[in-house]
């Protein structure tokens, strides 16, 4: 019970945090200082307190759009395991779940964005839904190499680290899956090199273009969600390539969380290395990232 | 006494438009006559199928009711009766004097022919009922025949449908040479050779895919959707198209030992009709054609939940079997409810802007929000998204798919595990398809005059749409109270004989799937709660759309439903090949210009047409010979009769 606890309060709490360490990382390899860990908190709690101003276009489906991205990512992180604690809630097929949570969580944001009525928010829209056309394929090839090698459906034994088929056999399946899931990851949270949250040039943005008009808490609710959405996909990552466990089951709470602050290091760094692709080549990434998990899946059905 | 009622149903379907004719044409007293005898009708047909559920029908040498025809037969009694009652408003008799009775005669009549397709035992009532229910659905396609492409559609339909029929003719043909009689049953494994089975099958596909508009048998299916008024359109999307999953089901369940390669070929043709159907809705901005290529996909879902079954049953692994037509059988009933609320939301929109293109909508969901709530019900529900009911019924294929991995242990036929990744394309696709459609007709402000003289429609319009959007959401929530129907059905496709097929609720977390809907209604509420707080206490004004800074923003700088899926056009335009008319840009102060991009039908405009273009000009080179002489023409027959002579 008390780990059931953990969870949700891991879930709810620490998702702002890894976009602190991500724009911590990048300062610093800026040579900046850079704004404080605990800036997004910040942000998040003025956001909940300032006034808000709606557009005279919008209907309900505006005010819907954050509060459904919000609540999809919430329940989606009850379905996947933190570290080496099984996950709150965990059936057969919770998979399919939750990549769906995720689509119901980016229909409501698309059509929240189109709303408006404007032309910078339709095209933030349209990007968002075609680069998940790609991307799901590929995490659904993922499902597969996991379903396969751990002989279950659901997401807490898919990810516990045992593998019934040896682990030379789910090596590189695994690999294969893993970078694919990263690239998926990138995409998904509007990351450098896919998509860059801090660019000024809307034209280029995908996600943030979306949120042009949201304000206040509305806003907040969007920049919230989005950072425990990463958390969550993080979190499937993270157990893919390291699936340790300790033997002391409070030590994997302390493993788990610096797995996940690893891990924003690494996208800071991967964001401070690499330049934003040009969006035509947004799709071919996402079509090698789905190459790559089929060829995981190809790799154990032979 | 329910076989008695099921046809006392159909009957009262089949004499609802007869009344409506001894009426002056002017007159709305038939309509109401008429639509009364439908809901009869269907209430006493749903009484009877219900009633099939418990107590067994006695199988009588012309009907039988059993679970698949149950499963069947409730969509084709629910969905006309909400059609009729939103057809009393959408096409009264007073607006459409000239063909509103000829509407309802042969609505009534391809009801009817429906519930006798799926309830008869002998072929030839199955095949008088086939042509009746194809006729009536040709009159019901022409019902504007002043209009020239109302006519092509329907002619076009008109010859599909007999390509169809034709192959039944051989298919029962066929039967009555194996087993000597009409009655329509199980094939005995030692009396028919295996070559005459796989006859059968690939008739069977034809026949019945050419039906369902199953890819690349398609081709009449998405201009007789735009054509005909949208409670028929409903009707054909959500219940006649799927009398030929009927008839694939049933046949597939009368053939003995298949092969493995007849559920491979149908898990192809289903994943091709899914990919390709929603690529091509994706380049529609016709809103009525965009909802039929979406049929065109979901009939791909639910044979490729057919096509795992009959593997399963091939390599008698139950699961798949019990997974693949599950999730076949309740996505039959699923895109029944959310397609006929979306044709219906779509009439609505159409009812009110007189318009079915697109780019003409936008901002409809400020004045029309009951129809904006149904479409996006209807929309969140075909996308497959929880917690509605699409998501359950692709829940289920996808668990089968994820099956037949060899979960532990190693099988053959793994590959059909592609089916997962192939569905996450197909929804995702339908997702942005789904975005474009409701955001471009309901979402932003009015892009033309139709759409600014919009207004809500009444209440006979709404009530039947709320109906359907209610199911939608039920089925979605609940789903363990399908389950023991889809296991009825599932023991009856089974071949006789099979005792251990594990039941649906063993193998599908329902509790879960319920838990989870109900957890994500209750954390929509909570926030949307604790957000209406937090706005009133912040303090919330109202401006124009900020859209960084412009001081005045216009309608027509929104995006369009055609740039909203250009970026997956040109990802996919090997596909569409669309056609696109750019205009030139030459003078410093440009004119007046125009863009054009349409999207022909990947088969009947891209390949058929061509195809057909090329032969008659062939064939026209022989024209000479026939040269209207009466000598001539002598001439060639004693030429014919010398040459047979010659011959014998």
């Amino acid at each position: 019970m008390s780990h059931i606890l953990i969870h949700i309060v891991l879930l709810l709490v620490m998702p702002p945090l890894l976009l602190g360490v991500i724009g911590k990382t990048k300062a610093l390899f800026a040579g900046r200082i850079g704004p404080p860990l605990l800036q997004p908190y910040y942000d998040l709690s003025k956001l909940f307190q300032k006034g808000s101003v709606f557009s005279t276009t919008t209907t309900w489906v505006f005010r819907a759009g954050p509060v459904v991205g919000l609540a999809t990512a919430l329940l989606a992180g009850m379905l996947i395991p933190f570290g080496g604690h099984s996950a709150p809630v965990s059936f057969n097929g919770d998979m399919i779940l939750f990549a769906y949570l995720f689509a119901l969580g980016r229909f409501f944001t698309a059509t929240a964005a189109l709303d408006t009525g404007s032309a910078f928010e339709g095209m933030g829209s349209a990007r968002e839904v075609t680069f998940s056309c790609l991307a799901e394929p590929a995490l659904f090839f993922g499902f597969l190499v996991l379903a396969k090698l751990s002989a279950s459906l659901s997401l807490t034994t898919m990810l516990d680290g045992t593998f019934p088929l040896g682990a030379g056999v789910a090596a590189p399946s695994l690999v294969l899956v893993a970078a694919s899931l990263f690239i998926v990851l990138l995409v998904e949270n509007c990351r450098i090199p896919f998509d860059d949250p801090n660019t000024h040039l809307e034209l280029t943005m995908i996600h943030e273009v979306m949120a042009l008009d949201h304000s206040g808490p509305a806003f907040g609710m969007i920049l919230y969600g989005a950072a425990m959405k990463l958390f969550v996909m993080g979190a499937v990552l993270l157990r893919v390539v390291a699936p340790f466990e300790h033997r002391n089951p409070w030590c994997d709470w302390g493993l788990f969380m610096a797995g996940m602050l690893g891990l924003a290091v690494l996208i800071g760094v991967v964001e401070s290395m690499m330049a934003r692709f040009r969006m035509v080549f947004v799709p071919t990434f996402l079509v090698a990232a789905c190459l790559l998990s089929a060829f995981g899946v190809i790799l154990l059905l032979r | 006494m329910n076989e008695w009622l099921i046809i006392l149903g159909i009957a009262l379907h089949a004499l609802s438009g007869v009344p409506g004719l001894f009426y002056s044409r002017h007159d709305d007293k038939g309509q109401g006559i008429s639509v009364r005898l439908a809901v009869a009708g269907s209430v006493f047909g749903l009484a009877g199928t219900v009633g099939a559920l418990w107590g067994a029908v006695p199988a009588g040498a012309m009907m039988r009711v059993d679970g698949l025809s149950v499963i069947f037969l409730i969509p084709i009694f629910l969905i006309p009766a909400l059609g009729g009652i939103y057809g009393t408003e959408y096409w009264s008799q007073q607006a459409h004097p000239n063909n509103g009775r000829k509407l309802r005669l042969f609505y009534g009549l391809v009801t009817a022919a429906l519930a006798t397709v799926a309830v008869s035992a002998n072929a030839i009532l199955f095949l008088i009922a086939w042509e009746v229910m194809a006729m009536s659905a040709f009159f019901l396609v022409t019902t504007e025949d002043e209009d020239r492409a109302v006519r092509q559609a329907g002619w076009l339909y008109l010859i599909t449908t007999h390509i169809s029929t034709l192959c039944l003719f051989a298919l029962f043909a066929l039967l009555r040479v194996a087993t000597g009689s009409y009655e329509l049953g199980p094939l005995p494994a030692d009396l028919v050779s295996p070559g005459i089975v796989t006859c059968l099958f690939i008739l069977a596909v034809l026949a019945f895919g050419c039906k369902a508009g199953l890819m690349p048998l398609h081709i009449w299916l998405p201009s007789a959707h735009a054509m005909t008024p949208s409670h028929v359109s409903a009707l054909m999307s959500g219940v006649l198209i799927k009398i030929g999953i009927y008839g694939l089901i049933r046949i597939t369940s009368w053939l003995p030992d298949p092969p493995v390669w007849w559920g491979g070929l149908l898990l192809i043709l289903g994943a091709v009709s899914g990919v390709l159907g929603v690529v091509m809705a994706l380049g529609q901005h016709d809103l009525k054609r965009l909802l039929a290529y979406h049929s065109i996909e979901n009939i791909g879902i639910i044979v490729m939940g057919v096509g795992l079954a009959l593997i399963g049953r091939s390599l008698d692994c139950v699961e798949w079997v019990v997974l693949g037509l599950a999730g076949a059988l309740l996505h039959v009933w699923n895109h029944g409810l959310f397609k006929a609320l979306l044709f219906l939301s779509a009439g609505a929109v159409i009812h009110g802007t007189h318009s079915r293109d697109l780019d003409h909508m936008g901002g409809l969901g400020r004045v029309m929000p009951v129809t904006a709530l149904c479409f996006a019900v209807g929309a969140i529900a075909i996308c497959g998204l929880p917690p509605l009911n699409g998501f359950v019924s692709e829940l289920l294929i996808y668990i089968g798919a994820f099956r037949s991995l060899g979960i532990g242990q190693t099988l053959s036929w793994s590959a059909a595990a592609f089916v997962a990744p192939v569905l996450a394309l197909i929804g995702a696709l339908a997702l942005a398809c789904f975005v474009k459609a409701f955001g471009a007709v309901f979402l932003g402000t009015a892009r033309s005059r139709h759409g600014e003289h919009a207004h809500e429609v009444g209440r006979a319009m709404t009530r039947p749409m709320l109906v359907l959007a209610v199911l939608c959401v039920g089925i979605g929530i609940a789903p363990m109270v399908v389950a023991p129907v889809l296991d009825q059905g599932i023991m009856a496709w089974a071949p006789a004989g099979t005792q251990s097929m594990p039941r649906l609720a063993t193998l599908v977390p329902f509790g879960w799937i319920s838990l989870g809907s109900l957890t994500l209604v209750a954390l929509l509420g909570l926030f949307t709660l604790a957000m209406r707080k937090r706005i009133t206490q912040g303090g919330a004004t109202s401006g124009i759309t900020w859209d960084c800074g412009y001081a005045a923003p216009s309608a027509r700088m929104q995006y369009t439903a055609s740039s909203f899926a250009q970026i997956l056009g040109t990802l996919f335009g090997w596909i569409q090949h669309p056609r696109v008319r750019v205009p030139r840009v030459e003078a410093v102060f440009l004119g007046r210009t125009t863009f054009k991009s349409h999207v022909p039908d990947i088969l009947l405009d891209v390949i058929l047409k061509p195809a057909f273009r090329f032969v008659a000009k062939i064939f026209s080179s022989f024209r000479f010979l026939q040269a209207g002489n009466i000598h001539a023409y002598l001439f060639y027959i004693v030429l014919f009769l010398m040459a047979l002579l010659l011959w014998r």
